[in-house]
């Protein structure tokens, strides 16, 4: 539709404010999946504190933003957690937040259900104990199922059950969607980056160009799935997935890290995408509002190699993120470029260029579940 | 996209009044504004400054029709009755 993508050029520009914030509470994990795309684990000393948090809600009801995405690390291990719930909540600024379950007890659970303005959202990345393990660690399933039975037993309501798509689980998806309406819950499927410490394992996990066609045909099949407007890079394929369609880094998107740190998106934890701190005189308004680095995300693109292929316009040549982080030019085409122009390119690479994420928190050793 | 998606809704009466909702907050943004709804929690574009105008104004009116002679050309009121229709659908709007 025309006026579609119109709005879609605006936003391409840049908001005043951006529509999907993450906000990531503390780099500090129970789990240690081996894709963290925020190489969690570990504390990080220079962490936000309670009073800088709530400023950070403050700053939101300033700039209008109307709810945030709250993620970590595991964002229930901050002891402050409840008590910034409630402060978003008493400021009407809306939360989703992303846990493993591990937290989640029967009591929690129904404060959680009492709180009105609140998204939970668990992650599982497979539909059952195998798949899931192999990924997120021992007995983190289990862990994650009893959760969505706390929040049931305490009628939350619709929470969401959020997977990221991997060549292990991409045969799970009716699965996934039997296991979420079996407790009334949504469905959310998004894309594996190669970011964190999904740069060492992606080539393992990243679903194979067969299995990316037939999520197509799924998530055609199966609009109610939430995708986070993650798969945009399969739009070449026919007709558009619903959502924006475009890569909103800096321009409707950003991330808040732990220590401050504003990075255009959730997946580019590095350097080269780092915009500023909120600590810093004017706060995070004054990072989105001015960074040199968002005023450069938000100039037109040049489609680069993409320019002569015909599907452009549906895929936007793909994430930014991994191309990034497979050492692809970000004018060229998506690693996972549903035409195959990706594959070429990396084989083209005369030395395989992988990038590190500037930062990681990874615990020396995987942490055993069990022992918390 | 709400408000390319949703189909006129049949029961946006012209000749009464509407309002914007209270559980509504608008965003100015340079194309127009990002109507949020607390309620429903559903986001919503209005896609030009004059929509945007038309709605903030609309409450001080008797009908959306009078709203549309105060604020548009003649030409413009079919297509911003549908764009009012679909804020109506959204519960963007709420009937006076």
């Amino acid at each position: 539709m025309p006026a579609d993508l119109s709005l879609r050029d605006r936003f391409k520009l840049g908001l005043d404010a951006p529509i999907c914030l993450t906000w990531e509470l503390t780099y500090a994990c129970n789990l240690a999946c081996i894709h963290c795309l925020s190489s969690s684990g570990r504390r990080d000393p220079r962490e936000l504190s309670t009073a800088e948090a709530k400023r950070i809600i403050d700053e939101m009801v300033e700039m209008q933003i109307f709810y945030v995405n709250i993620g970590g690390g595991e964002p229930m291990v901050r002891t402050d957690f409840f008590e910034l719930l409630d402060y978003a909540s008493s400021q009407n600024v809306g939360v989703k937040f992303s846990t493993n379950g591990t937290r989640i007890t029967a009591e929690n659970a129904k404060y959680l259900a009492g709180l009105g303005y609140l998204d939970i959202q668990i992650s599982i990345d497979g539909a059952d104990r195998a798949t899931n393990d192999a990924v997120r660690g021992e007995g983190s399933f289990d862990a994650a199922l009893q959760a969505m039975e706390y929040l049931q037993d305490a009628n939350f309501g619709e929470f969401k059950i959020s997977v990221v798509v991997t060549r292990q689980n991409a045969g799970q998806l009716d699965d996934f969607r039997a296991l979420a309406d079996r407790f009334g819950a949504q469905l959310r499927l998004t894309r594996l980056r190669p970011s964190g410490r999904g740069v060492d394992t992606w080539d393992q996990l990243h679903p194979t160009a067969q299995q990316q066609r037939d999520l197509y045909g799924w998530l055609v099949g199966h609009p109610d799935t939430l995708t986070g407007d993650s798969f945009f890079h399969l739009n070449a394929l026919g007709d558009p997935i619903d959502g924006l369609n475009l890569c909103g880094a800096g321009r409707v998107v950003c991330l808040i890290d732990p220590i401050g740190d504003v990075y255009a998106c959730p997946f580019v934890i590095h350097d080269e995408f780092l915009a500023g701190n909120v600590r810093a005189p004017g706060g995070f308004a004054n990072v989105w509002r001015t960074s040199e680095l968002f005023q450069e995300l938000r100039e037109p693109t040049s489609a680069g190699a993409c320019a002569s292929c015909g599907s452009y316009d549906a895929c936007q040549g793909g994430c930014m993120a991994a191309k990034f982080f497979t050492g692809l030019p970000l004018d060229g085409p998506d690693p996972e470029c549903v035409l195959g122009h990706g594959e070429a390119a990396l084989k083209a690479q005369p030395v395989q260029l992988v990038r590190r994420p500037s930062g990681d928190h990874s615990k020396p050793i995987p942490v055993v579940l069990a022992a918390r | 996209m709400s408000l390319s998606s949703a189909a006129e809704a049949p029961s946006f009466d012209l000749a009464r009044g509407w309002t914007l909702s209270p559980e509504v907050a608008l965003r100015p943004e340079k194309f127009g504004a990002l109507a949020y709804h607390y309620g429903n929690r559903r986001l919503v574009f209005l896609k030009s400054p004059e929509l945007v105008a038309l709605v903030e104004a609309l409450g001080s009116f008797d009908s959306v029709s009078e709203a549309l002679q105060a604020n548009l050309a003649p030409e413009r009121h079919a297509s911003y009755a549908q764009a009012l229709a679909r804020l109506a659908d959204s519960e963007v709007l709420v009937a006076r």
